[in-house]
């Protein structure tokens, strides 16, 4: 969170290469630094580094459906005062139901400051979770979102048009 | 994109040990190495050429979408938002197609709510979110449009046991 990094341009490469899908092959690291123009020791150490600096957040697979018998999905929202924002996230993270917690502005026609994404196997079963973390923190206000339709779902490109790069 | 899910969907059903073995591993514990299907050969108890052929199968049966690295956005000097939109019925297919255009537009969904569409939108400064915003609002004519970057992050949860 702390401190800019910059990236050199090998760097901007390497971490290019590695969103794309890693070839199922015996020595698939050898095969991107082929790609990238080094071998396959460097591009290693690289990528340890990027992974204990957090700049790569998780290196693997990603499955297609990540929560296998779970066919409900909702988007909970809680209004929440923003002296009590951090006291109440904390409490609504902790629940093994959710997914992802999040704190963004409230503003005048979106009062929500909490944002919980909730896994159920039903539409009543996130209902009745929703509840219990209502009731967990005493908050009244809260809707649930539920998901109707996924209309695009992908991973970011990064650093994949020269000309559309974080400045410095 | 239906068939797609309940597709894979079934192919969840015909998993068996190895197999969840195997994506309860590579999800978060890639192993780092020169040759990461012999260590995880070695965790597993198998051959690697017995992981390698399940990795395959697992991706062709499309259970896995990728393998690579997931970034963190803030760190590349990225930014990110989260949008929502107020689409009526008659301007959505435009919506859709214009707001999916966008290489920065990850993740897209319909919601039963007034704010009825939820997008992810990354970009490489607040500047240019601004501009791909008015853009997308000039191209369809849908005004109510809303951006709502964290300000605070709580849990991203990012394995999943199968």
């Amino acid at each position: 969170m702390s401190g800019k990094r910059q990236f050199t341009p090998l760097e901007k490469k390497i971490i290019h290469e590695l969103q794309q899908d890693l070839p199922v092959v015996r020595r698939p690291f050898a095969a991107v630094a082929e790609r990238v123009g080094i071998s396959e020791s460097e591009l290693l150490e690289k990528v340890r580094e990027f992974v204990a600096d957090d700049i790569i957040r998780r290196f693997g697979a990603t499955l297609r459906h990540q929560r296998s018998g779970f066919d409900a999905n909702a988007m909970v929202v809680w209004e929440v005062e923003v002296e009590r924002a951090e006291e109440v996230g904390n409490i609504l993270a902790s629940f093994r139901e959710v997914s992802h917690c999040y704190q963004r502005p409230a503003m005048e026609n979106w009062p929500y400051r909490l944002f919980t994404m909730i896994h159920g196997s039903s539409p009543e079963v996130c209902r009745e979770i929703a509840q219990r973390m209502a009731d967990a923190v005493g908050v009244e206000k809260y809707d649930l979102l539920f998901t109707q339709e996924e209309l695009k779902k992908t991973t970011m490109a990064y650093f994949g048009e020269s000309e559309n790069e974080p400045g410095n | 994109m239906q068939d797609k899910h309940s597709e894979g969907k079934e192919n969840n059903l015909l998993l068996d040990e190895m197999d969840r073995m195997i994506l309860n591993e590579i999800q978060s514990h890639f192993p780092i190495e020169a040759r990461p299907y012999q260590v995880l050969a070695e965790t597993l108890g198998c051959s690697e050429e017995e992981v390698l052929q399940r990795v395959q199968d697992l991706k062709d049966r499309d259970v896995i979408r990728r393998i690579g690295a997931n970034c963190n956005s803030r760190k590349l000097g990225y930014t990110s938002t989260l949008c929502a939109a107020k689409v009526p019925s008659r301007l959505m297919e435009r919506f859709v197609e214009v707001v999916n255009s966008y290489m920065g537009v990850t993740h897209n969904y319909r919601r039963d709510h007034d704010y009825n569409i939820w997008f992810t939108l990354i970009a490489p400064s607040k500047e240019k979110i601004e501009r791909i915003l008015g853009e997308i609002v000039e191209l369809t004519q849908v005004a109510e449009i809303i951006s709502l970057p964290a300000e605070r992050l709580f849990k991203i949860q990012v394995d999943f046991e199968v």
